[in-house]
Formats: C-alpha cells, sequence, structure tokens
C-alpha cells in the first residue's frame, strides 16, 4: 500500500469512528441532555442511536400550533390605562375637563378644556407624554384635543406583547412537564407563534391552558345581579355610573350580570402565588387560593378595611367566579371557589402562576398526531426504505459483482454518515425526511453506475485496468458534480420557502448527496485503489 | 459480464415525432382532466380546513355517521376512506368556513360530538382508547386497585409502567384501539386488578382520533404563496446552473422545456387519479424537476464531450450514439430510483402516498422526456442553425465546423480545467 493510500485509508477511517461514536456514543439523561456514555449492551446501543435522531412531531405524535396574538389590544389596554390615568392627574393640576376618554385604539380624546387653561394644558401633556405621545387639536373644536400614540411607540407595546406572550407560554408549557417543546416567533412579523409539543396527548387541555389570558381582577360590587344586561341597565335608568362595567357572574347558582368598578384594586400583576385546595364546603370540589405580592398586599389591606360590608367580585377572564362581602380586613390571601374539578383547579393555578398574556390568542394553524399514526408512520417508512434498499444493493451486487460490494460499502458508509450528521446538528428527521431518505439510496447509486459503467467503457477500449479506473472516476466526476448540485438547488429552495415536516425532507435529502460525494468518488475509489495495489501487475478488475 | 445493452445502437432520434405526438397526448388529456375537474385539487395545506381521521373498530356505517354529523350542523362535511377498506380509517372533513378564525376548532369538536353520539359513548366513565399516558396514570393511582397505598413510591413507579406498557400496547401494537378488554387481559403485565377496575370503570370506544389537521384561511393563503415561491425559484436556479455549465442557452431550454413537460404531465396524472396537491406533493414536484434536470445533464454532458472527440460526425448521428453510450446508465440508475419511489409507494403507508405518486410518475416521465424530448430539441435547433449556415455559403472548406460546436469544446476546455484540480 503506497503511503497516499495509507492517509486516505486513515482519513476515511477516522470518519467512520466520527460517525459512529455521533451515534452511539452518547446517552441521554433525564433532564434531555447527552452526555458522553459507552453502551454497555446491544439493547442500550440501539436505545443510544434512537435517542440521538431528533424525531418529528409526525412520528412522535403531539401538536403543532399557530397562534396569533391579538397585539392590538395591548395597545387598546395601554391607552385604556393611559386615559384613566390621565383623567385623575388632569383633576390632580386643577385643570378643568369635560372628558377624557378612549376613541380609537391608540388615540385618546381630551374634551372642555378651558382657553384659559390650554397653555397649562400643553405643558403639562409635553413634560408628562412626549415624545411617546403626540398632541393635535380636534378639528371644529377649539377645547377639544387628541392624544395619540405615535407609531414607533405602538410598534414597540406590539412586539412588547408577543415577547412576554411568549415566555408566558413558555413558561406554562414547562408547568405542564412538556418535554423539549419547540415555543418561538414563527413567519414574518405577524406576530405569530409556533409552538409544537411532542408527546402530548390531552390537546383540548393544553390548548385551554396556552389560550386562557389569565387576567385576574378583585373588583367591587355596586349593583346586582340581574337576570340580564337589559334588568341592569334599567335599574340604572339606560346608563351605567361612571367607571363601572357590566359583568355575568358564571358562579353557579348565582348566574346573572353585575355592575362593578371599572379599575380593579389588584390584577394579576400583583399576585405571588396560587395553587389548587379541595374546597372546605362542597367536598369532591376544588378551589383556587392566590397570594398576593408585598405591593399588592399593602393596596389591598387598607381597601377591603375601608369597605367592610360591602361586596367583592373575583374576575377572571372578564368573567365574575365568586362574588363575597368583606367581612374583616383581608391582606394577601383569597380563593377563586366554583366548581372545580381537581384538573380544572391546577390549570386555572398553573395560568395564574404564569402570569396574564398582554393579550389574547387567536389558533390559525393546528395539527395534532395522535401516537399510534407516529408509530406506524415511523414502521411503514423504516419497511420502504429498507426494500428499497435491499432491491438496490441485490441488483449493483449481480450486475457489478466485485464492483456491487465496492457500491454497496459506500452506500452504507453514506447512510451512516447521514445519520451522523443529523444527529451531531440535532436536524429533525419527519416521514417525509424518511422519503428522503428511500430517495438518496436511489440517487446514490446513480454516481457508481456512473462511474462503473464508465470504468466498462475504457476497459471495452482496452485500455489497463489503472488507467481505465482513473479514467472512469474523472470523466464521471463532472457529471456527478452536475447532477448532485440540480438536486440540491430544489432542496435549498424547499427548505428556504417549506415549512414543518417538508424541510425535513429538505435536510435529508441535501446532507445524503453531500455524503454521496463523500463516498461515491473518494471512498469508492480508494477501495479500488487498494484493491489492485494488492496485485503486482494489476490486470483483473472484478466489475461484472 | 452482464450488460443491459452491448453496442447498443438505437436510432432514438428517429422516432422523435412519435414522441413528441405522444407526449401531446398525455398532457392534453391531463390538461383535460384537470379542465373537468375545475382545477387542480388543493389538500387541506393550501385550501385551509379541518380534517379529522378516524380509525374504527369495526367497519362503520357511512349513512348513520352522515346523518349523526347532519343533525349536529355538519351537513357539509366531507367522508371519505383511507387507506385500504379493511383499515377501517375515515377521514371527515370540513370546509373553511367564511374567515373568522376565532372558532378555528369548533368544527373539530362537533365532529367528536358527533361520533360520540353516534356511538353513544359514556360521558362519566375514562376512555381507555382515548386517554393519555398522564392522566391514565393520575387515576390508577388515585384509584389504586392494586393497593399499594403504603408504599407511594413503589405506587408511582408501578402505576406509571403499566400505563406505559397499556398505552404503548395500543398506539403502537392494536394500531390505536383495543376492541375488548380481554386484549388488555392478555397483556401479562398489566394485573388483574387493573383489569377489573378498568372494565368497571373505563369502556373502550370503538372509534380513536388519529390526527387532526385545521389549517386557517390565512395559513393556507401562506403556505400557496410559499410553495408557488419555492417552484418558482427553484425552476430559476436550475436555469442559471445549466446556462452557467453548459454557456449554450439552447442546452438550458431545451433541459427546461422537458422539466415543464414532466411537470404537465405529473400534474394531469394526479389530477386524474384523484391525489390532492398539499404540501408533500410540491416537495415531490419540485424534487422530479431536480431530478429530471439531473437526468437530462448527463446526457448533454456526452453530447459535448463525443463534439469534441468525433469532430467529423453529423450532430444527428453524434446524439443518437451519445444516448446509446449512457443508455445502461439511464436504465440502471432510472431502475433503481424507480425502485426505490416504488417501495415508498407501496410501503410508505398512506400519508405518503401522494407525495410517492408524484415521484413514481415524475421519475417515468423525467427519464423519458430526457430522450425523447430534450435531446430532439437540441438536435432540432442546432441543424437548423448549421443548415442555415451552410445555405448562407459563408464556410471555406477548411472551416466546416459549425459556430456552436466550436463555443462547445471551448466550455468543455473549461471544465477540463476544473477537473483538474
Amino acid at each position: 500500500m503506497t503511503s497516499t493510500l495509507r492517509w486516505k485509508a486513515l482519513f476515511i477511517l477516522a470518519t467512520v469512528l466520527l460517525c459512529l461514536f455521533g451515534l452511539v456514543g452518547f446517552g441521554k439523561k433525564p433532564d434531555g441532555k447527552f452526555e458522553l456514555r459507552f453502551p454497555t449492551s446491544f439493547r442500550a446501543l440501539r436505545t443510544h442511536v434512537r435517542e440521538r435522531i431528533n424525531l418529528g412531531l409526525d412520528l412522535r405524535g403531539g401538536m403543532h400550533l399557530i397562534l396569533q396574538v391579538q397585539v392590538n389590544e395591548a395597545v387598546r389596554t395601554r391607552t385604556d390605562e393611559v386615559a384613566q390615568r390621565l383623567a385623575t392627574v388632569l383633576r390632580e393640576q386643577t385643570i378643568p375637563y369635560t372628558e377624557v376618554r378612549p376613541v380609537e385604539i391608540d388615540r385618546i380624546q381630551i374634551s372642555g378644556i378651558s382657553v384659559d387653561k390650554t397653555e397649562a394644558f400643553r405643558n403639562f401633556i409635553r413634560e408628562n407624554y412626549a415624545p411617546a405621545y403626540e398632541l393635535s387639536s380636534v378639528p371644529g373644536d377649539s377645547t377639544a384635543y387628541f392624544l395619540t400614540l405615535v407609531p414607533t411607540e405602538a410598534e414597540g407595546i406590539r412586539r412588547d406583547a408577543l415577547r412576554s406572550s411568549i415566555d408566558t407560554i413558555r413558561q406554562r408549557i414547562d408547568a405542564l412537564g412538556v418535554v423539549e417543546p419547540t415555543i418561538q416567533e414563527h413567519g414574518r412579523g405577524e406576530f405569530e407563534i409556533l409552538v409544537q409539543l411532542p408527546g402530548v396527548d390531552d390537546p383540548a387541555r393544553v390548548k385551554n391552558i396556552i389560550q386562557s389570558t389569565a387576567m385576574l381582577a378583585i373588583k367591587l360590587v355596586h349593583d346586582g345581579p340581574f337576570a340580564s344586561e337589559q334588568a341592569a341597565l334599567a335599574g340604572r335608568g339606560g346608563i351605567l355610573p361612571p367607571d363601572s362595567v357590566l359583568l355575568r357572574s358564571v358562579e353557579r347558582g348565582r348566574e346573572g350580570w353585575h355592575v362593578v368598578t371599572r379599575s380593579s384594586v389588584v390584577s394579576g400583576r400583583d399576585l405571588r402565588s396560587a395553587r389548587a385546595e379541595v374546597n372546605p364546603e362542597s367536598p369532591g370540589n376544588y378551589e383556587v387560593s392566590f397570594f398576593l405580592s408585598r405591593e399588592g398586599a399593602s393596596r389591598f389591606g387598607p381597601f377591603t378595611e375601608e369597605n367592610i360590608g360591602k361586596p367583592l367580585a373575583i374576575v377572571l377572564d372578564n368573567k365574575i367566579f365568586s362574588v363575597a362581602v368583606i367581612e374583616s380586613r383581608i391582606d394577601d390571601s383569597g380563593r377563586i371557589t366554583g366548581q372545580f374539578s381537581l384538573q380544572a383547579a391546577s390549570d386555572l393555578a398553573l395560568v395564574l402562576r404564569s402570569g396574564a398574556l398582554p393579550a389574547s390568542l387567536r389558533y390559525l394553524e393546528e395539527r395534532t398526531v395522535g401516537p399510534s399514526l407516529g408509530a406506524d408512520s415511523i414502521r411503514q417508512g423504516f419497511t420502504a426504505s429498507l426494500a428499497g434498499l435491499i432491491v438496490v444493493i441485490l441488483t449493483m451486487l449481480f450486475y457489478y459483482r466485485g464492483a456491487g460490494i465496492n457500491a454497496t460499502v459506500a452506500l452504507v458508509l453514506n447512510l451512516i454518515i447521514l445519520l451522523a450528521v443529523m444527529a451531531y446538528f440535532g436536524a429533525t428527521l419527519t416521514l417525509p425526511g424518511i422519503a428522503g431518505v428511500a430517495l438518496t439510496i436511489g440517487m446514490a447509486v446513480d454516481s457508481n453506475v456512473l462511474v462503473f459503467e464508465r470504468i466498462r467503457e475504457e476497459l471495452r477500449t482496452g485500455k489497463g485496468v489503472l488507467s481505465a479506473v482513473e479514467t472512469g472516476f474523472d470523466r464521471a466526476f463532472v457529471t456527478i458534480i452536475d447532477t448532485h448540485a440540480t438536486t440540491i438547488i430544489s432542496a435549498v429552495f424547499l427548505f428556504l420557502f417549506g415549512t414543518g415536516t417538508v424541510r425535513g425532507f429538505a435536510v435529508t435529502l441535501t446532507i445524503g448527496l453531500l455524503a454521496n460525494l463523500f463516498t461515491a468518488i473518494f471512498v469508492s475509489r480508494f477501495i479500488f485503489e487498494s484493491v489492485l495495489s494488492r496485485q503486482a501487475r494489476p490486470t483483473r478488475l472484478s466489475i461484472g | 459480464m452482464i450488460e443491459l445493452f452491448r453496442d447498443a445502437n438505437y436510432d432514438f432520434l428517429g422516432k422523435k415525432w412519435y414522441c413528441i405526438g405522444a407526449s401531446l397526448l398525455l398532457i392534453v388529456v391531463g390538461l383535460g382532466s384537470l379542465v373537468a375537474k375545475g382545477g387542480p385539487r388543493y389538500g387541506i395545506d393550501f385550501r385551509g380546513g379541518t380534517l379529522v381521521y378516524v380509525k374504527f373498530a369495526q367497519a362503520a356505517h357511512l349513512d348513520q355517521l352522515r346523518a349523526s354529523l347532519g343533525q349536529h350542523g355538519l351537513g357539509s362535511s366531507s367522508i371519505q376512506r383511507y387507506g385500504p377498506e379493511e383499515n377501517n380509517e375515515l377521514i371527515i372533513g370540513l370546509e373553511q368556513r367564511g374567515s373568522e378564525e376565532e372558532a378555528l376548532d369548533t368544527g373539530r369538536l362537533a365532529i367528536l360530538e358527533a361520533l360520540r353520539a353516534t356511538f353513544a359513548t359514556p360521558a362519566d366513565k375514562l376512555d381507555l382508547n382515548q386517554v393519555g399516558l398522564d392522566t391514565l396514570r393520575e387515576r390508577l393511582l388515585a384509584a389504586d386497585p392494586i393497593g399499594l397505598a403504603a408504599r407511594p413510591t413503589e405506587a408511582i413507579a408501578r402505576y406509571r409502567q403499566i400505563a406505559e406498557i397499556l398505552t404503548r400496547v395500543r398506539d403502537t401494537q392494536r394500531g390505536g384501539l383495543f376492541r375488548s378488554f380481554d386484549e388488555v387481559r392478555a397483556l401479562p403485565e398489566v394485573p388483574p386488578a387493573v383489569v377489573n377496575f378498568l372494565e368497571r370503570n373505563a369502556f373502550l370506544s370503538p372509534f380513536v382520533v388519529r390526527n387532526v389537521e385545521i389549517v386557517g384561511p390565512r395559513v393556507g393563503q401562506q403556505l400557496r404563496l410559499q410553495a408557488l415561491a419555492a417552484t418558482a425559484y427553484a425552476l430559476a436556479g436550475m436555469l442559471f446552473y445549466i446556462a452557467w455549465r453548459f454557456r449554450q442557452w439552447i442546452y438550458g431550454s431545451a433541459a427546461v422545456i422537458a422539466v415543464f413537460h414532466d411537470v404537465a404531465i405529473t400534474l394531469g396524472f394526479l389530477s386524474l387519479f384523484d391525489y390532492e396537491i398539499g404540501l408533500n406533493v410540491v416537495a415531490a414536484l419540485l424534487t422530479l424537476v431536480g431530478y429530471s434536470v439531473n437526468d437530462t445533464i448527463v446526457i448533454f454532458d456526452r453530447i459535448r464531450e463525443n463534439v469534441r472527440l468525433l469532430r467529423r460526425e453529423p450532430f444527428v448521428q453524434l446524439v443518437n450514439r451519445s444516448i446509446n453510450q449512457t443508455l445502461s446508465r439511464t436504465i440502471l440508475t432510472s431502475g433503481l430510483t424507480f425502485i426505490s419511489v416504488l417501495a415508498l409507494f407501496l410501503f410508505g403507508g398512506e400519508v405518503l402516498r401522494g407525495f410517492a405518486f408524484t415521484l413514481v410518475v415524475g421519475f417515468i416521465v423525467g427519464s423519458y422526456s430526457t430522450l425523447f424530448i430534450a435531446s430532439p430539441i437540441v438536435v432540432g435547433w442546432i441543424e437548423r442553425k448549421q443548415a442555415g449556415t451552410r445555405r448562407t455559403g459563408a464556410t471555406a472548406r477548411g472551416e466546416k465546423q459549425p459556430v456552436e460546436v466550436a463555443e462547445n469544446s471551448k466550455a468543455s476546455a473549461g471544465i477540463a480545467g476544473r477537473k483538474g484540480r
């Protein structure tokens, strides 16, 4: 063996070892991370290989969701808050007005500013609201003004809403104990979130937990309950008192409408923790008790002391869960009672703990693959690939004899490299990805056939074995590059524009074809050369 | 030595008109099918809507199911068999209604409601065929049928193990459905106490939801645009690559015409055999584009090589010779790649059926078009050009090579340079 051949042999050996090491040399720890661990039994070896290959949702079962954050709700909430605060501070600043109200999601109208206070009003706004807000006068009314959120600021609020939605969803999913979830921004700036949850088997429950905005509020009840909205309004002469809203109660046996304060004493932001507990009054049912942060408690304590004897409403997502009369000062805890099952109560405590979503979520796409379908897909995909592989190998052995062994070695090595690269990069194997493997098998032997046919042609013209092999590889090289390039061009665009499982196809096909450049040209040529180098004067080559 | 073709010398180009005729016929038939069926059938990825894949324990009574769906306000839903008949699998589909997205999964919920009503499943019992691992484990742990309450750690481990076995056997060996509690009892790892508990407190619904796909209209539109973009860019990339490699636009054009021919015929076949066009099929079509060009390039490479070697041979004969020289390779690799995709078609399961069908048809057409469409185009063009050159009489005796061939050898020389590296 010449020294060049020896170096090639070393290089190939190193590659093979590196690939095998990547596939079997790591075991999964309970937390999902890999650690260096050598398999000690055949069983452990199989487990290692299986764990190293990251299966897509379509193969292992699970949920794929695309949600859109209704970010304009966050802008509207901000505008509402600012309007409320503005009304209060204008009063404190003794700038009289007749009305402060939000008119659009990003615009507040302030009416009835008297002419002599115009200057003070303008200065106050400039000092406290610029540059996030712009003041303009309402056309045709010299005492009214618009306070408008500038677009860059609104965009900032939207981005924040998206970011904190992603954080909140992640907390909730983590609390559910889903292993290896994917939660990330999706698409191009449409405030979409991609959520992938492998192995989740109760999709309805998970969707509820994700979607619950969990906006908790404790409000004072002015009046109620009424049988209907109309009844509530009728008692008030058709209009609600200022700073109050009408909310529906979902309390069992006490359904109805209540007039409650618009502002809340405490909100979900003031929560320290929440947990599910047995409801002492109705055994078998559960309730959720929550605890307020120090800041929340410092407001809640004095407030309850002042309002002893008045009813208080616990509101979640704009629905009243319970109404109770304040009997004594309450500092830092409360309960949400209702006919909750253990799971419902735990889920509610979970979403309360993870905090409120800044805006509601809409589902744009959902794909749920049951575990039994995934298992079928793996089996079928594997069978198909194996059937293709066996037929291809048998044909090559039958048609090319000795050279067929060469092609088989190259093909098997190709598959090992393909799997190892996927393991090293953590690429995901999907069902179309398995199809990509099957296709790689077919396309990989194309390179071998091109080379072998070329060598045969050269042999037929009477060339010596060594030079036939050399010319065969050289001539076929350009064509092999061309054929690979065209397929990889397709695959790259498929990867760039494709979504979900189709990307897995582009990935396996591309890796497989790149690996093939190495195996079908470099390795296969090395095998020929090292076989021929054993003959003192090479005259024979088994190529069919 | 086994050889498919020894000194093959078939006159491929002589039959070009028959082949062009056959291709036109196939394209027209496909187009006819597309027109008759009102355009291609888009899959849920592009169309939007709701699909619920349900597997039944016994053959489902379609009429009963349809009536039940109708009663639940789902009269417009479609029911379609999925896979071979003995699998008892159905797809229940709902079109996207309007553009409201808030109620994206109301369709699914209504379908499930209708199914439950059809089979009168008890609402208060645990459904062993739908329950997930976690819920099953918790229920077993809470009920504690074996009586392990005194040893809580052992109880947790034991019931987890039992729940895992039950769900794994159900999902991987029973296709997602236990038909009777006898099947559960037959599992040696599940103690009789647990089976008895399940028999009393759980039931086996005669159907299981295997897969749900809900695509909102916005996503559908987005996916359509992305698929179009991917196809357009891939075709453009291919054209640029061939133009760059062959330095002569007729080769690139011939290859691209052949690709369009292949895609047109494949689309026609998809329509004829009622396959839906979804993301997977688009992926297959792009693969076919790559494969078809790849196949064409092999022969074009040989033509260019021969142009350099056999300067005196008439172009038609030269092309025919090139095709014959590469014939063994063409047949062998087309055959082997074809076998791989045929295996996918036969054994790859229902999810990959459309994908595999596209490739099966596409690879046949792709190999055929290289021989009988791309090559004749190049020959026709260059012969006309040569004839034109001869007619204008611009050539002196010693300079009888047409312009194209000279350019060709230059291009090949460039490649030879690359090869040397």
